[in-house]
């Protein structure tokens, strides 16, 4: 069997600033994991390897340093590892990143064999679209199964997969045919820590690397911001609220003072939380 | 966009020389807003979405549509009946018992056929599971551009949808457009948006269109549906009051006095992202970005700093209230009204004073 699994390099967000003045994102420095949702992803597809044999190879597309995070993957028990970069690539939305995503797949398929199944994470923390799983699924023309919490059964022999996904009032346990995508849900297992032989394979393991070109693009305007639908025309701070929290002194009785100013604020709360609590 | 080297600076290049809008995608007009119906019940999203969507329309002089898609019977067409009540002009239908679960592929195929057949230049839908999965299958298909979790929703002067987002986990806003392609799609998560008055009106135009698919064209096939428990399906997003604790509680122990408190005064539980991360509270309480955004009467958040993730999920709400030792709690910024004090001791003691106020002994009094 043979898995990709698509991972993006992005910056660990909690520690983004944006610079005061130009309302810019300053990005030096800020040091760069793998998309923490992809690792559920990941995890998920070495399971599957573990149990049925076979090869995960993983793909990003990004810059040159995205080699690190491939690496990474590698230490967790990976077996390839594809970059694809290129800056035709650079300032892609997520239409023109399928289009490479695809493209790349694509060539991975006549290389390496073609992919039993393809995961991506549910989301990431920058773009946190989650439009890049259904994108790849529909130009690769494969089933997709969104928002997963358990593959539930794989069949290689009549080529079936069943998972369970998550939809809004309930879950959905759906069958559906291989070759199919699969966006994994978050804490739906936890990363392995990755064998020491990992660690020591991935250190010196070869990355694959492609540019546009070698990747099998026909069509470079396709690519990258000449290919993205959308621009984004403006980046800006949320305003700050002029009106600071008026505040409660703490006295004898804060609690009733807080309820008093609460109900002198919406006179209409008091009856409305009666009428609520009375439901209990 | 996305990748690394321009992120920061918008698209300076091509945003600054807008192209002529080919000559093909001219045709495309009005407003549609995707009805999310699963198992009969529409969701609440599609109202709040018909509600931005009617404003859009206006500003452009143009119609609002609905489209609805479902199973023959009852449900769609109450569904379409009621887009009539939210502000359609008119509605398209695709009613085919293949569509009685939700499936990427069937669904695809119909709203991709009546988004090429009638052509909007804006179309609409939630960002649920259930519409993220639709729009990105749909875009793709289509290969226009796709704006996900907009917050608020324009009309340039120029006519373009001018659509707003967070991003970088809500630390930065941007307005991103679609320039040179139809339709121009946009998803909003549910309680983002506020919720329209529904006013009783008759059943308007409804355009059928076929679905024309078999059941043996479509791949996949649902097994079984378990509905979410009743006692397990929070309504943190719609709920009118909202109780929330945060890391300054210190231990799961003290998140009881949270709950106590919510269950005094009838309202929903919720918190902030660490909870979840140390397994103190279930996933679906998170309230925030990455959570639940929403918009109740009263907020009360006892022990939480009021990062902007979490700022972001709560501005809606028509009063916050805050309860945090340090003065200086970025909290203090965005909350109506606060006390700089132990949580862990006044939430007991509001519990309490609650219940003496709330109940209707006290209500008599009051009353006499
Ligand atoms: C501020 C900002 C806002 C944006 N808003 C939009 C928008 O509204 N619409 C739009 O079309 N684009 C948008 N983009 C562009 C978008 O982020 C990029 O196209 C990005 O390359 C992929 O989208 P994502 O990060 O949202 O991925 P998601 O769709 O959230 O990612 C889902 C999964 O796809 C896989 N994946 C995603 N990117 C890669 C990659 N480069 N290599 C390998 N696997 C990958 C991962 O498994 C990931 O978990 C925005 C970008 C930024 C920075
Ligand atoms: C991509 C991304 C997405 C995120 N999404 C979300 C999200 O959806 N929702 C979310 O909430 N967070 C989210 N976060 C996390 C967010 O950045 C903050 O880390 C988080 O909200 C902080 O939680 P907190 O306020 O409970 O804890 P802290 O920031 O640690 O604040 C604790 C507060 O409690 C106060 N305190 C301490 N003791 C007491 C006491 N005895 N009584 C009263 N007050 C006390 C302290 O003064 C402090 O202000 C996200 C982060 C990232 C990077």
């Amino acid at each position: 069997m043979h898995i990709v699994v698509c991972i993006k390099q992005v910056p660990d967000s909690a520690q983004i600033r944006v610079h005061p003045v130009t309302n810019t994102i300053m990005r030096q420095g800020v040091p760069t994991i793998i998309n923490p949702y992809d690792l559920f992803a990941l995890e998920a597809a070495l399971e599957l390897r573990d149990q049925f044999g076979g090869e995960v190879t993983v793909l990003t597309m990004g810059p040159p340093s995205a080699e690190d995070s491939l690496r990474k993957a590698l230490t967790f028990g990976a077996d390839r590892a594809v970059l694809l970069t290129d800056r035709f690539f650079a300032g892609a939305d997520t239409l023109a990143t399928t289009y490479a995503l695809a493209t790349a797949i694509r060539k991975i398929s006549t290389e390496f064999g073609a992919p039993d199944l393809v995961f991506t994470g549910k989301q990431t923390i920058d773009g946190d679209t989650a439009q890049v799983g259904p994108g790849i699924a529909k130009r690769l023309g494969l089933l997709q199964l969104t928002y997963v919490a358990k593959i539930s059964a794989l069949d290689l022999e009549a080529r079936t997969i069943d998972a369970e996904r998550r939809s809004e009032g309930g879950v959905q346990l759906l069958r559906t045919r291989l070759p199919c995508l699969v966006t994994m849900l978050e804490a739906t297992n936890q990363i392995r820590r990755g064998a020491m032989a990992d660690a020591l394979r991935a250190a010196r393991a070869p990355i694959v690397k492609w540019s546009a070109q070698e990747a099998g693009v026909e069509d470079i305007s396709k690519c990258g911001l000449r290919g993205s639908p959308t621009i984004v025309k403006r980046v800006f701070a949320p305003a700050a609220r002029s009106e600071k929290a008026a505040l409660i002194e703490v006295g004898e009785q804060p609690a009733e003072a807080l309820i008093d100013a609460i109900f002198k604020r919406q006179p209409a709360l008091e009856t409305e939380l009666a009428a609520l609590a009375r439901g209990y | 966009m996305g990748t690394a080297p321009k992120t920061a600076a918008p698209a300076s290049g091509r945003a600054a020389t807008k192209k002529e809008l080919p000559e093909h995608f001219k045709a495309y007009k009005h407003v549609w807003v995707f009805i999310e119906q699963e198992r009969g019940q529409v969701h609440p999203v599609s109202w709040e979405l018909m509600g931005a969507g009617r404003k859009l329309a206006d500003k452009l002089k143009v119609d609002l549509a609905a489209v609805v898609i479902g199973p023959e019977g009852e449900a769609t067409q109450s569904a379409a009946a009621e887009s009539f009540c939210y502000g359609a002009d008119l509605v398209y239908m695709v009613a085919d018992n293949l569509l009685a679960d939700y499936r990427n592929e069937s669904y695809t195929k119909a709203l991709t056929d009546v988004v090429n057949t009638y052509k909007p230049e804006i179309l609409l839908l939630g960002a649920t599971t259930l519409g993220r999965d639709l729009a990105g299958s749909v875009a793709t298909t289509l290969l226009t551009g796709l704006t996900a979790d907009c917050t608020e929703l324009d009309v340039d002067t120029d006519g373009s949808l001018a659509a707003t987002r967070p991003t970088f986990g809500g630390s930065l806003l941007c307005t991103i457009y679609t320039l040179n392609y139809r339709p121009q799609m946009a998803t909003v998560r549910p309680r983002v948006m506020p919720m329209p008055e529904r006013v009783a009106r008759p059943v308007g135009r409804i355009v059928s269109h076929p679905l024309g698919l078999v059941e043996d064209d479509i791949v996949t096939k649902v097994l079984s549906f378990l509905p979410d428990r009743d006692s397990a399906k929070s309504n943190l997003a719609y709920a009118d009051v909202v109780v929330a604790g945060g890391l300054g509680l210190g231990s799961p122990e003290n998140f009881q006095l949270v709950r106590q408190l919510a269950t005094v005064i009838g309202a929903e539980y919720g918190c902030s992202r660490p909870l979840v991360q140390k397994g103190w509270v279930t996933s679906d309480r998170q309230i925030g970005q990455t959570g639940k955004t929403i918009r109740p009467k009263l907020y009360i958040a006892a022990g939480i700093s009021g990062a902007i993730q979490h700022r972001v999920g709560v501005e809606g709400a028509d009063l916050i209230v805050a309860i945090n030792t340090d003065r200086n709690a970025p909290i203090f910024d965005f909350a109506h009204m606060g006390i700089v004090t132990d949580a862990i001791r006044l939430l007991p003691a509001l519990t309490a004073a609650f219940r003496a106020r709330l109940s209707p002994h006290s209500r008599d009094r009051i009353a006499s």
